[in-house]
């Protein structure tokens, strides 16, 4: 026998179940508090994708128990419930789902998540899994213990009875395993299931944990998010082996029928353009294309500008309720959300909603906390590795009013970040769903919301600066200087001061001040005019006096009034810059009133009366 | 320097004239529209530097501005104006006094003006002393804590609220010695008959001295410094110094923190640097216990705590200890990671510390 032949006999399928168990770090079962959170998320992200197509406001439960050296994880929804032939393939069957196929917003994509705790569940306590599900409040409840057969990747009933249930309708999970229970940080069951409570203000959710301590996550709004339509793959960044594979297994029979109603967001003239731009016939059959007539086809894709595909393939969680959220979670003084149009990679609809809350209980010290999410799922685990991260990592926030140590990387403050990408397909660094990939229309898109956030923060600082800056100095002039001018004048026995001058110069004013002194049987008159803003002020002053002055300068221009004679001067004084003014009177002038300013702000002139 | 009519002594007279001079340079601040302003030296360890005309440690050039343009220039400018009125017409006028605490409490009434703490209203008349160039005592402003006591062979004089006392320090006084007052500079030294000036730290040591007759046999003044010493004690020993022209040692438990108090007598401390000319004794040595006693002796120990540690690396950094007698010291204890209390020498019997460590000692260090 050859030695080809040889090594031929050894070569045997793998089955999907049992290269997962040997690859268990590809799941999120790394480690014993990680395998807990993993299968409590997984199970309550099934329970709120099947609330949410059912249209029922989640009601989820889910219990921590210590149950011997293992866990028990107990996860219960008031969803419609499985039929009992779909619940083995569904919790002991890997990759077996209702999804993967679809092109719509959901939490759950591949079918591995709820099967893979049940595989860890297994090979960890060696017990089955405990399912009961009820569809219809007049129907027994069907009961099972599974497990997975690994070799064969195809689940195995141990246990099925029907039995009675008190829930209407609704699905129980309960699954053994080894673990450990961990609180107070946000890589915890606790913290992942407060992070879905965020983005998810329609659902309401309980935890019990090991030492019978109850949280209730309670709901916030009582609306439905906006349900997710299946959609046609977008023609916008699809690669030339899926167009190939959809060109051939195709039903239609003519190739502009089959543009038009394979891919969304092309109609008939679209579909027409693009045959032409390919140089193929419209009315050809799909199947009988070529590689390089397809290759026409793709390039002729790129050339045309085809519009963003429907919003309806996805549910953002709207500005309105990621505000309601942080406002549950955290006290804010703050909050800027924004959602951004859908945009496009690889064929595949996403958008981006960020969130953005400051101030209030949030601690000063250390880095901004980034909630990041995926189709209403939170992510927890390996940060740095996020698009999400990167994106914000990438921000010169220093621009934006907050500090960023070294000009780059995640910055410092009492801040915290939400970033949601909704999408028909997520692209995950790895099936255990932790990170986002670096996709460039991803990172592109995800800067732009957080630029949007950050600009509506560096308004919302420059304004509270200025307001503080305003109420100290308001402060200062009304109850501190008053003061001390007042204790200065007991100490010494002397005349109160003035403090005019120097409120001027403290709230940058413009300072007008007289001083006149008799000279020669006649009054000396001397007006200085302070500026102490940094801009410049152009304005008239007026001196309403009983005659006309003389020996006046600079020249003023008078006007006859009544019983007296209005003198005034047109000034224009550059900041830090003063103005001096003179003129003469008889001896026997009345005393002129106040000067007068006309053309400025009253606030901000001192010393004068202003119209 | 009667007392008997209020406000007619020079130092009240004079204290009086540069609190009016302060409270005048604000006055014309405003009459001349400059925003009212005092400028102070900068009381941080960056701002302290050797001054080798007296030999001790003074502020630097570096000044901080205090202003009213902001919330908490202004409030402090006003609780300074607050608190001259009162050093002014409650202090000096009436020849009266408050504690540092009292002038706390005394700031209730103050409304806006009220002290925070009384660290803050501590803090404010420090920086009056520096603005007026005199010291607290001068406004009749005196501590908490009491002043040192004194035991030896040293006759005085104390002019006090109620007459001028005389006594001897040896024969008029009780076990506890003779109390000094908070103003050192009321007492007038008549003569003595010592050759050398004791600090000690502990009150169990002094005693021990005391009854061991030690200040008899070594004609020794021996000063009380109780713990980390106040302005008086530091006052007292400046001034046995200077003005009998006695030698000071200093013995202290054998730890960083009683270093510490060695150097604020010898030295000088960073919070009141602006005093160093009339409160540190440059000549002061260290007697003890040193780390090297520690091997010599033989002493029970305990172990250095991580925050001994940290204190004695951190003394290796303080130019104040910048010399080879303490860095072979400091070396040689964090080398033994031990340290050892004064009255560790009561193991080797009760007279061993006056028979044989402080002769050995004084004789080491050729004071006898």
């Amino acid at each position: 026998m050859e030695i080809a032949e040889e090594l031929a006999k050894q070569q045997k399928a793998i089955s999907v179940a049992e290269f997962f168990e040997k690859n268990r770090q590809i799941l999120g079962f790394d480690s014993a508090p990680r395998a807990l959170i993993t299968c409590v998320k997984e199970a309550v992200d099934n329970s709120l994708d099947a609330c949410e197509e059912a249209g029922i406001l989640p009601d989820i439960f889910v219990q921590i128990r210590k149950s011997g050296e293992y866990f028990q994880v107990i996860v219960e929804d008031n969803g419609p419930g499985i039929v009992p032939e779909e619940i083995p393939p569904i919790f002991a069957k890997l990759l077996y789902g209702s999804r993967f196929h679809s092109l719509r917003q959901s939490r759950g994509q591949q079918g591995i998540g709820i099967s893979a705790g049940v595989l860890y569940s297994q090979l960890t306590s060696g017990k089955p899994t405990r399912v009961i599900s009820k569809i219809a409040p007049d129907r027994p409840a069907y009961y099972c213990e599974l497990m997975i057969n690994t070799s064969k990747n195809e689940p195995e009933i141990i246990r099925a009875e029907e039995v009675d249930w008190e829930r209407p309708r609704g699905t129980r999970v309960e699954m053994e395993m080894e673990g450990s229970y961990v609180r107070s940080r946000r890589q915890s069951v606790y913290g992942s299931l407060k992070s879905a409570a965020i983005v998810n203000p329609h659902a309401r959710i309980t935890l019990v944990e090991p030492e019978g301590n109850a949280e209730i996550f309670e709901r916030v709004t009582e609306n439905l998010p906006k349900k997710a339509y299946a959609i046609q793959p977008h023609p916008e960044g699809i690669e030339l082996g899926e167009l190939i594979k959809l060109l051939r297994y195709t039903e239609k029979k003519r190739l502009r029928i089959f543009l038009k109603e394979t891919f969304s967001s092309i109609g008939t003239i679209t579909a027409q353009e693009l045959c032409k731009r390919a140089d193929l016939d419209p009315e050809r059959s799909p199947a009988g294309l070529d590689h390089e007539e397809a290759v026409r086809l793709l390039s002729a894709f790129k050339q045309i500008r085809v519009k963003s595909p429907p919003v309806d393939c996805l549910s953002p969680i709207s500005e309105e309720l990621i505000r309601a959220g942080l406002e549950k979670e955290f006290r804010l003084d703050f909050i800027a959300t924004t959602t951004r149009p859908v945009s496009v990679y690889s064929g595949n609809p996403f958008l981006i909603e960020v969130g953005l809350g400051y101030g209030g209980e949030l601690t000063k010290e250390g880095r901004v906390e980034i909630l990041r999410f995926a189709n209403r799922v939170p992510l927890v685990y390996q940060q740095g590795a996020c698009a999400i991260t990167h994106a914000v990592e990438s921000v010169s926030w220093r621009n934006y009013s907050l500090s960023q140590p070294g000009g780059s990387g995640v910055p410092t403050g009492p801040a915290v970040l939400l970033v949601h990408i909704a999408s028909t397909n997520i692209p995950f660094t790895s099936e255990s769903k932790d990170a986002v990939a670096d996709m460039p229309e991803i990172l592109a898109e995800v800067d732009l919301g957080l630029k949007e956030v950050a600009r509506k923060l560096r308004r919302y600082l420059g304004r509270e600066s200025l307001l503080a800056e305003r109420r100290e100095k308001e402060e200062i002039i009304r109850k501190i200087l008053p003061r001390i001018a007042k204790k200065l004048s007991d100490v010494l026995d002397r005349p109160e001061p003035n403090i005019g001058p120097v409120v001027a110069r403290i709230m940058g004013n413009l300072l007008v001040s007289r001083e006149s002194e008799q000279q020669d049987g006649r009054i000396s008159v001397r007006l200085v005019v302070e500026n102490h803003s940094d801009l410049i002020r152009s304005f008239k002053l007026h001196e309403l006096l009983g005659e006309r002055a003389e020996a006046v300068s600079p020249p003023a221009k008078v006007i006859p009034l009544g019983d007296g004679y209005d003198h005034h001067w047109k000034l224009s004084i550059g900041p830090g810059k003063k103005a001096t003014i003179s003129y003469q009177i008889g001896a026997n002038g009345k005393e002129p009133a106040e000067p007068v300013v006309e053309g400025l702000e009253p606030e901000i002139v001192t010393g004068a009366r202003v119209i | 320097m009667s007392s008997e009519r209020p406000g007619t002594d020079p130092r009240s007279k004079r204290a009086e004239e540069n609190l009016l001079r302060l409270a005048e340079s604000l006055y014309n601040q405003f009459q001349r529209g400059v925003v009212p302003h005092i400028s102070l030296p900068s009381r941080t360890k960056s701002n302290i530097e050797f001054s080798s005309r007296d030999d001790v440690w003074v502020y630097g050039d570096q000044e901080t501005m205090r202003s009213v343009k902001t919330v908490r220039g202004a409030k402090t400018l006003l609780k300074t104006v607050h608190l001259t009125e009162l050093l002014i017409d409650e202090h000096l006028k009436n020849n009266r006094g408050s504690t540092l605490r009292e002038i706390y409490y005394i700031s209730e009434n103050w409304d806006i003006a009220k002290f925070n703490e009384q660290a803050e209203s501590d803090r404010l008349i420090e920086d009056m002393e520096i603005v007026t160039n005199l010291h607290r005592e001068d406004f009749h402003v005196r501590p908490e804590e009491d002043g040192a006591a004194v035991f030896g062979p040293l006759r005085l004089k104390e002019q006090t609220r109620r007459g001028e006392k005389q006594m001897h320090c040896q024969e008029d006084v009780g076990e506890a010695g003779y109390q000094i007052p908070f103003n050192v500079d009321n007492i007038e030294f008549i003569s003595h008959d010592a050759q050398l000036v004791m600090a000690v730290e502990t009150g169990g040591m002094y005693a021990r001295l005391i009854e061991n007759g030690f200040d008899e046999e070594y004609k020794a003044i021996l000063v009380h410094i109780k713990g980390q010493p106040a302005r008086s004690t530091r006052r007292i020993i400046k001034r046995l110094n200077t003005e009998l022209d006695l030698p000071v040692v200093v013995f202290t438990d054998g730890d960083p923190w009683s270093y510490r108090i060695f150097a604020s007598i010898a030295y000088g401390a960073i919070k009141s640097a602006h005093l160093s000319e009339h409160l540190v004794t440059p000549k002061a040595r260290f007697l003890g216990v040193q780390p090297s006693d520690i091997v010599d002796y033989n002493l029970s120990t305990d172990k250095l705590t991580d925050k001994d540690l940290q204190a004695l690396k951190s003394e290796l950094s303080d130019p104040r200890f910048a010399n080879p007698y303490w860095e072979r010291q400091i070396r040689l204890q964090i080398d033994l990671k031990k340290k050892a209390e004064q009255q560790a020498f009561a193991g080797k019997g009760l007279d061993f510390v006056t028979k044989t460590y402080l002769p050995e000692r004084l004789a080491e260090m050729g004071i006898i």
